[in-house]
């Protein structure tokens, strides 16, 4: 069976007809070409496909496209700031080294970006619980944790444009 | 991590829900969450021919004081049971469960009815529905029924939902100012309960074992006992009365069942603070 979606991806209104199958998660990667949401597990347990519903962290492996229409996506090529600027949690990532091999990092990027959005000055704590579905296996965490603290202590980061 | 196909309806209405299942009969499942049912059909051990979505079914997502009552819609998620006023003044216990469920993005579609139904033995939310002695709310073609939370979970992942039945709501007595507490075992945040703990005191006290049955276990002796006030050490002696915990990589059934007492003691500490 398809299904014909209408999806807000980006700010982009996106229509495609699809499986009624087809996970959110390669609707992205597939129709839309956006591979920058990974997929780590077979078991949605990792979070590397995290991507905000509505402005809300959801694990876009375990939700189906013909579920969601007429609701806003966020994923990865959409965390930048309007004038290309790296977003204050994409910067503390670069300062504070957030990453080594990255796979797990668009995930990282956007759960931490939602903590942020409702919680903008964290404690270390409350940051290790808001990234319990996430899973790294190359950092130990230490510096994902100082990355989104440093996004908390620039809000108002920008770089002036697209480097 | 492809599922097998399927056709796909939505409900609008518990109405359209209940006649939706008529029409697609025993081959239909209802999509809630999706956090319990994606991943099995992501792995194919489960393969409906027919996904009914009730997401988009409004009426079903609440929280409202009714009387000595607090009601919550069977499509609430986690998430907002987590954050709601009204659960963490007259039920604590279930707003701290609900933020005890796996991890922030869980939260964020996985449901309180989807939970319930799933009947899951590791779960989280239907220790905290029985402890608190909860009534579920069941609609079918000939109306709506009710069922203690004691005699709803019927086996490993049964409940007495009947086919062509949908759980509509929970009805939950309100536990103001009472003692609780929940003792979550796990070795990785995220990770279900290797076993668990959920302590309900006050007027109506009860207390519920995760993972220490083939189904989510209400400890009867031991709720007895509390309700009797008898002693710690007296409640400690039954608390594995009934229980029939699984033995897997985790813990055998002896550790299972020390880890019981020793979370019960645990959390007695706790609710009297
Ligand atoms: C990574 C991960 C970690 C998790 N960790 C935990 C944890 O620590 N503790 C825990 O308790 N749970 C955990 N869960 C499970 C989670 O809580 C699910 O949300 C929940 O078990 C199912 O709710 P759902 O709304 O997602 O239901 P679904 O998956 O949509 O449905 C589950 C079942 O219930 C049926 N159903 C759903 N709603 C109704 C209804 N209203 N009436 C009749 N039938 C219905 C469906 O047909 C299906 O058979 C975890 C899940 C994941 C993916
Ligand atoms: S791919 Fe691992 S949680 Fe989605
Ligand atoms: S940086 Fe490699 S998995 Fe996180």
């Amino acid at each position: 069976m398809t299904i014909r979606t209408s999806i807000t991806v980006n700010g982009k209104d996106t229509s495609r007809e699809v499986e009624a199958r087809t996970l959110l998660v390669h609707y992205l990667r597939e129709e839309l070409g956006l591979t920058g949401t990974h997929v780590g597990c077979d078991t949605s347990n990792c979070g590397a496909c995290t991507v905000l519903l509505d402005g809300e962290a959801v694990k876009s492996c375990t939700v189906f496209a013909a579920q969601i229409h007429d609701c806003n996506i966020t994923t990865i090529e959409g965390a930048a700031q309007a004038d290309g600027s790296f977003s204050p949690v994409q910067e503390g990532f670069r300062q504070e080294h957030g990453l080594q091999c990255g796979y797990c990092t668009p995930g990282m990027i956007m759960a931490s970006t939602a903590l942020l959005t409702e919680n903008p000055n964290p404690t270390e704590e409350e940051i290790r619980h808001a990234l319990e579905g996430n899973l790294c296996r190359c950092t130990g965490y230490e510096m994902i944790v100082n990355a989104v603290r440093w996004a908390a202590e620039n809000p108002n980061f920008t770089s002036g444009g697209a480097k | 991590m492809i599922p097998a196909q399927f056709d796909y309806v939505e409900a609008t209405s518990v109405a359209d829900a209940i006649r939706l299942l008529a029409e697609h009969g025993d081959e239909a499942k209802l999509l809630a969450g999706g956090h319990s049912l994606i991943p099995l059909m992501k792995l194919r051990l489960v393969t409906p021919a027919t996904l009914i979505d009730v997401t988009h079914i409004k009426e079903l997502s609440y929280i409202k004081e009714d009387g000595n009552n607090i009601v919550i819609g069977a499509l609430t998620r986690h998430r907002d049971i987590e954050e709601s006023d009204l659960v963490k003044k007259h039920l604590p216990l279930v707003a701290h469960v609900a933020g005890e469920v796996g991890d922030p993005q869980v939260r964020n579609r996985g449901t309180i009815g989807g939970s319930l139904v799933h009947g899951d033995p590791a779960a989280d939310l239907p220790a905290a529905a029985l402890a608190t002695g909860a009534t579920m709310v069941i609609a079918g073609k000939n109306g709506e029924r009710r069922i203690s939370a004691q005699d709803f979970f019927v086996d490993f992942l049964e409940t007495d939902v009947q086919p062509g039945e949908i759980l509509v709501a929970i009805e939950f007595p309100k536990h103001t100012d009472a003692g609780w507490a929940y003792e979550k075992f796990v070795r990785r945040a995220m990770d279900y309960s290797i076993v668990g703990v959920a302590l309900q005191l006050g007027a109506k006290p009860g207390v519920a074992l995760v993972n220490m049955s083939n189904k989510p276990h209400l400890a009867v002796s031991a709720s007895q006992a509390i309700g009797k006030g008898a002693a710690i050490a007296d409640v400690l002696a039954v608390i594995n009365d009934d229980t029939n915990p699984p033995e897997d990589l985790n813990a055998t059934v002896e550790y299972r069942q020390h880890l019981a007492r020793v979370l019960t003691q645990r959390a007695f500490a706790t609710a009297s603070k």
